[in-house]
C-alpha cells in the first residue's frame, strides 16, 4: 500500500466509469509532476463480469503496454511501492462513477428551507430522489411507511432544525423512517445521513440507529435559516456512496483497499478540484467544470466564497438516455442537429443507445444524433444547475450563464467529438458562455483524478495543470447582444508578440476565429456595437492579454441566449456553417 | 479485447435462479422435476400498513398507552378487534380499522400490516431443481436451445411455438391472429401498432417473440399480461438471422418465454428457452470471449445494425471511422457479402 503521497514520486490514478475504466500515470519528470500516459479498458461493473477490479486491472495492463513498464504483479495486483527495476508505482488513487443511481429519500422540516438544502446536498452525487418528506407532507405516517417500503431507498438524507432548535418535529419525521426500516430485511435497510440539528444526535441514534445499515452524522447543513453549508456533509456523503457501492458491486472493496481507503466518487473528486482551483486561481469570475459521461452529466462551479456541485444522472448519456425525454422533447433535441433526422429515428436511437451505453458513433448520421443529444443534455444540466448558483456572482445578465474563467470540459461525449472544434461548438451551444473566457478540454479526463490526489499531494495537481496535459481550445469572446442577422456587432484587433496584427469584424449570427497558436500570447483589443457587452459594460470595449489555443481566439456572434432559427432548413445550414467556421463539417 | 456475448445457441445447459422478491417459503424439493407453471415458492405480502397512535387517540402519555395496549406482535386481528381501552367511567376504545397482523408495538403506538396477499413463484422453465435457496427460491437446470433478447415486458409463460414470420423482417398485423393461435407462443417480426398487441391479448396468446418494437408501443406492451420478448431492438429492425433460424426451425415445439426485464448489473436478460431431450448434459454457454478472427458477431449500432457477420481481422492500432472518431476496430464480413469496418465496442459475439 502507498505510504504518503507527499513523499511519493509516481502516482497511478484509476477512474472507474460506467462505460470505460482509465488508468493514468503521473510521474516526476525533470523535477515536476507530469501526466505520462493513460490506458483504457471497458468497465466491468455489469454482467457478465460483475467485478470492477477486473476492468481496473485491464486498464492498468493496457497502460503497462504503452509504458513498457510493469505495474501489475503475477497475481494482477498493483506493485507498490516502485521497485529498483523500475516496476510499480509509489501511490495509487481511485475514483468511481460506475453503478446504478442510488435510490434516495430526502427529509427536511420545511419544504423551502431544510428540505431544499437536503435536496441540494443529495444532488451532489449519483442519486435519484424517489420521495421527499417534510412537515408540509399531507400523507399520514402509515402512508409514508408504505411509500418507503415501495421505494426501498438505499439512502435517506435528513436535514432540519437549526442547532439547538426544533427537535419534536424532527422526531415525528424520523418515526416513519425507523418503522419502515424495521419492516425491511436487514440487508435492504438504507444508509442514513443526518445533517440536521446537531443536538439531536442521541435521539437520532435511538430512533433509527439500530435500523439502518449505517448511520452517519455531518455538521448541520442549515445551522440557521439564512445560512447553508453543505461542504462537510458532501464529504460524508461521498464516503457513504463508496460504502453503498461496496455492497452493490464486487471489486469496489478491493479497489478501496488499494487506494488506502481514500476512494471517492468521480463527481466529488471533480468538485474538490474545482474548489481547489477557485482558491488557487480564483478571480471575480467563477471557475466551471463540465463532465459529460455515460452515468451522469456533472457540473461543478467554484465561486469566490462558495462552490456548487451538481450531478445529473437524468442527463447522463448512457443507460438513462430514454429518461431524458421526461425533461425535454424530441424536437428540442433535433434543433441542434446538422442533418435532417426524423423524431422517430431519434426515438429509436435513444432506446437503442440506452441498451448499449459503451457503443460509439461509427457513421456521420449517428454522430450528428449523438452530438445533438449531448447539446440538449448539457443545456438542460446547465439551466438546472444555474438555479442553485449563489446570488451575488459576476454576470452580464442574471438570466444568462454567469461569467466564468476558465471553463474545463471532459467526459465521453467530448472525447466522442472527432475535432476540438466539434467539442467547442457543443460547449458553446450547451453552456452558452458569455463575455470572455478560456475553454480547456480535459481530453484524458484527468480533473477528477487530480481532485482525488489533491487532498494528499497539493503540488501534483498544480504542476500537472500547468504542464500542458489539458488542451486549451482557445479564448472565446461571446458578446451579449441582440441584432439583425449580418449586422456588425464587434470589431477586434489582435497584436501578436512579433508585432503582426490581425483584425476581425464580427457580424451577428456568425462565428469567426483569429489564429493564436497554443503557447503564444497576444493583446486583444475589442470594440463593441452600442448595447453589446463582453464584460466591460454595454457598448464598452477594452484591451486584454490573451493566450492561444487549438482554435486561437473564437468570436461567437450568435447572441445570448442563443436563438436558433425556427426554419429547419435554414437552421441546419447555419449549424453546418458554424461547424465549418470551427474547423470542419 | 474482451467481448460481450449474446446467446443464440441450439443446445446448451441452462441454469437459472428463480427467486421471490421478499422472504417466503420454498415449496420445491431438491432434484424435483418441475414444469413451467409449477409453484416452487410462495410468500405472504402486505401492501399496506396502519399505524395506530394509541397514546394520541386515548389522550394519554406514551408510557400509559403502552400499558393499555392489549395486542402483541404477530397477533392476527379481525376488523374492529380491541387494541386498547382507556380508563375512566366512559373509556374510549381503540379498534383495528381493518383485519391484519400486528408487526410492531411500542412507544404507545401499534403498527399493523393489512391487505395481505399471497405471492406464488412459478418455476418458469421446465427442468430439475438443483439447489434450494432457503426462504428465497430455487435454482433450476434444463437443457435446450437458448435465444436471448434485448427487451422484455416482465412476464413469463410457456406454450407451443407457432411461426407467423415468413421472413426475419415480417410485420405482424391483427388479421394474422385467429382463434387457432389461442395458447400459443407466436414468433413474429415487427409490431407497429397497439391493435396487434390487443388482438394477441384477446385470444389470448402465451407469448410474442418480436424482432423489434416501436418505442411508442412500450407502455402498452408493459400492460400486456402475456410475455413479449424483443430480440433485436427498437424501431424497424429485422430479426437477426441466427435467432430467426433457430426459432423458426423449432416451430411446433413447447417453448418458454421468460420476458424478464434486462438488468445490466445482475445479467438478467429476456430469453426464449426451447427444452430439448438429451442423453448427457451439453456444455454451458460461454459468458465472455476475446475478439478474434472467425468469431460470429452482431452489429449493435449502424452501419448494418442488427446484422450478423464474422470477423475477418482485427485492425492494428486505432482506426478512423466514417464519423471521424478513432477506435479499436475489426473488419467484419456480413452475411450479405458486404465487408464493413466496425468499432469493437459496437460488436457482440453471437453464440
Amino acid at each position: 500500500m502507498p505510504s504518503s503521497l507527499i513523499t511519493s514520486n509516481s502516482l497511478l490514478a484509476i477512474d472507474v466509469g460506467a462505460a470505460n475504466t482509465r488508468a493514468v500515470l503521473f510521474d516526476v519528470i525533470e523535477g515536476e509532476y507530469r501526466f505520462v500516459a493513460s490506458g483504457i479498458a471497458p468497465s466491468t461493473a455489469e454482467a457478465p463480469f460483475k467485478d470492477v477490479a477486473e476492468g481496473a486491472r485491464n486498464a492498468v495492463a493496457n497502460l503497462q503496454k504503452i509504458l513498457g513498464k510493469k505495474l501489475l504483479d503475477a497475481s494482477r495486483g498493483i506493485i507498490t511501492p516502485s521497485q529498483a527495476d523500475g516496476s510499480g508505482v509509489d501511490a495509487l488513487v481511485i475514483t468511481i462513477s460506475a453503478g446504478p443511481t442510488v435510490k434516495t429519500v430526502v427529509v427536511g422540516l420545511l419544504k423551502d428551507v431544510s428540505l431544499d438544502s437536503a435536496r441540494r446536498l443529495t444532488e451532489s452525487t449519483y442519486t435519484r430522489i424517489m420521495d421527499s418528506m417534510s412537515l408540509s407532507d399531507q400523507r399520514k405516517p402509515d402512508q409514508q411507511i408504505d411509500s418507503l417500503l415501495r421505494v426501498r431507498p438505499e439512502l435517506v438524507v435528513i436535514a432540519g432544525g437549526t442547532d439547538g432548535g426544533a427537535s419534536r418535529s424532527i422526531q415525528k419525521l424520523l418515526e416513519p423512517i425507523g418503522l419502515a426500516s424495521f419492516l425491511m430485511p436487514e440487508e435492504k435497510r438504507p444508509s442514513v445521513l443526518f445533517a440536521g440539528n446537531e443536538k439531536m444526535e442521541e435521539e437520532v441514534k435511538t430512533l433509527v440507529g439500530s435500523l439502518s445499515t449505517s448511520l452517519h452524522f455531518s455538521p448541520n447543513i442549515r445551522p440557521s435559516l439564512e445560512t447553508e453549508d453543505t461542504d462537510p456533509a458532501e464529504r460524508e456523503l461521498a464516503r457513504m456512496i463508496i460504502n453503498i457501492r461496496k455492497r452493490q458491486i464486487k471489486g469496489v472493496d478491493l479497489l478501496d483497499l488499494w487506494a488506502g481507503g481514500h476512494m471517492l466518487p468521480t463527481a466529488y473528486a471533480t468538485g474538490r478540484m474545482v474548489r481547489f482551483l477557485s482558491k488557487v486561481y480564483g478571480s471575480q469570475k467563477g471557475i466551471l467544470s463540465v463532465d459529460m459521461g455515460a452515468s451522469a452529466t456533472v457540473i461543478a462551479a467554484g465561486f469566490k466564497n462558495k462552490s456548487v456541485l451538481k450531478v445529473f444522472p437524468q442527463f447522463g448519456l448512457g443507460q438513462n438516455l430514454v429518461g431524458l425525454l421526461s425533461h425535454t422533447t424530441l424536437e428540442d433535441i433535433l434543433r441542434w442537429s446538422s442533418l435532417d433526422i426524423s423524431p422517430g429515428v431519434l426515438l429509436d436511437y435513444l432506446h437503442q443507445k440506452s441498451l448499449y451505453p459503451a457503443t460509439i458513433a461509427a457513421t456521420k448520421e449517428d454522430l450528428a444524433i449523438s452530438q445533438a443529444i449531448s447539446r440538449q443534455a448539457l443545456y438542460l444540466a446547465m439551466q438546472t444547475a444555474r438555479k442553485d448558483f449563489p446570488q451575488n456572482i459576476a454576470n452580464i445578465k442574471t438570466n444568462l450563464t454567469p461569467l466564468f474563467e476558465p471553463i474545463l470540459a471532459g467526459g465521453g461525449a467530448l472525447s466522442d467529438a472527432s475535432r476540438p472544434g466539434q467539442s467547442l461548438l457543443l460547449l458553446l451551444d450547451g453552456l452558452q458562455p458569455v463575455g470572455i473566457t478560456t475553454i480547456i478540454l480535459d481530453q484524458n479526463n484527468l480533473l477528477p483524478l487530480l481532485g482525488v490526489a489533491a487532498s494528499q499531494n497539493n503540488i501534483l495537481p498544480v504542476q500537472v495543470l500547468e504542464s500542458g496535459a489539458f488542451l486549451s481550445v482557445g479564448t472565446v469572446v461571446s458578446p451579449v447582444v441582440s441584432a439583425k442577422y449580418g449586422a456588425s456587432i464587434l470589431k477586434a484587433k489582435i497584436s501578436y508578440e512579433n508585432g503582426a496584427e490581425a483584425n476581425i469584424d464580427l457580424k451577428f449570427g456568425f462565428i469567426e476565429t483569429l489564429p493564436l497558436a497554443n503557447g503564444e500570447t497576444g493583446k486583444l483589443t475589442i470594440q463593441v456595437a452600442r448595447g453589446a457587452d463582453v464584460g466591460f459594460g454595454p457598448g464598452r470595449g477594452g484591451t486584454i492579454p490573451v493566450s492561444g489555443g487549438a482554435l486561437g481566439v473564437v468570436f461567437d456572434g450568435r447572441g445570448r441566449p442563443l436563438d436558433l432559427p425556427s426554419d429547419p432548413v435554414r437552421r441546419r445550414e447555419l449549424i453546418k456553417k458554424w461547424n465549418w467556421a470551427l474547423g470542419g463539417g | 479485447m474482451q467481448a460481450p456475448v449474446h446467446h443464440v445457441i441450439g443446445l446448451t445447459s441452462i441454469v437459472r435462479e428463480r427467486l421471490l422478491p421478499i422472504s417466503g417459503n420454498v415449496t420445491a424439493r431438491i432434484q424435483q422435476k418441475v414444469s413451467p407453471n409449477e409453484v416452487v415458492a410462495e410468500a405472504r405480502w402486505a401492501r399496506e400498513h396502519v399505524l395506530l397512535d394509541v397514546a394520541r387517540l386515548l389522550n394519554v402519555s406514551p408510557n400509559v398507552a403502552e400499558r393499555l395496549v392489549k395486542c402483541h406482535v404477530n397477533d392476527e386481528l379481525p376488523v374492529n378487534a380491541e387494541i386498547a381501552v382507556g380508563k375512566g367511567m366512559f373509556p374510549k376504545t381503540v379498534r383495528a380499522p381493518r383485519a391484519g397482523r400486528v408487526v410492531a408495538v411500542g412507544g404507545g403506538q401499534v403498527l399493523m400490516e393489512v391487505g395481505e396477499t399471497k405471492m406464488e413463484l412459478r418455476a418458469g422453465i421446465p427442468g430439475t431443481v438443483v439447489q434450494i435457496i432457503p426462504n428465497k427460491g430455487v435454482v433450476i437446470q434444463t437443457a435446450g436451445g437458448l435465444v436471448q433478447g434485448v427487451w422484455g415486458n416482465g412476464r413469463i409463460d410457456s406454450g407451443v411455438l407457432v411461426n407467423l414470420a415468413e421472413a426475419p423482417d415480417s410485420i405482424l398485423t391483427p388479421n394474422r391472429l385467429d382463434v387457432s393461435l389461442r395458447g400459443s407462443v407466436i414468433l413474429a417480426g415487427l409490431v407497429k401498432d397497439a391493435d396487434t398487441l390487443e388482438a394477441a391479448a384477446e385470444l389470448p396468446v402465451r407469448g410474442l417473440i418480436l424482432s423489434s418494437i416501436y418505442p411508442s408501443l412500450l407502455p402498452k406492451a408493459r400492460e400486456m399480461k402475456y410475455p413479449i420478448l424483443v430480440t433485436d431492438g427498437f424501431g424497424s429492425l429485422s430479426m437477426n438471422s441466427a435467432a430467426y433460424k433457430l426459432l423458426s426451425t423449432n416451430a411446433k415445439r413447447e417453448v418458454t418465454v421468460n420476458a424478464e426485464f434486462y438488468d445490466r448489473y445482475s445479467g438478467a436478460r429476456p430469453e426464449v428457452i426451447i427444452p430439448l431431450p438429451i442423453s448427457s448434459d451439453p456444455p454451458s454457454p460461454k459468458e465472455i470471449e476475446e475478439f478474434a478472427p472467425g468469431l460470429q458477431v452482431r452489429m449493435r449500432r449502424p452501419p448494418s445494425m442488427g446484422m450478423i457477420g464474422s470477423i475477418v481481422s482485427i485492425m492494428p492500432g486505432l482506426t478512423r471511422l466514417p464519423s471521424g472518431l478513432r477506435a479499436l476496430a475489426a473488419e467484419v464480413k456480413l452475411e450479405n457479402g458486404e465487408t464493413v469496418i466496425a468499432p469493437l465496442v459496437n460488436l457482440e459475439v453471437v453464440g
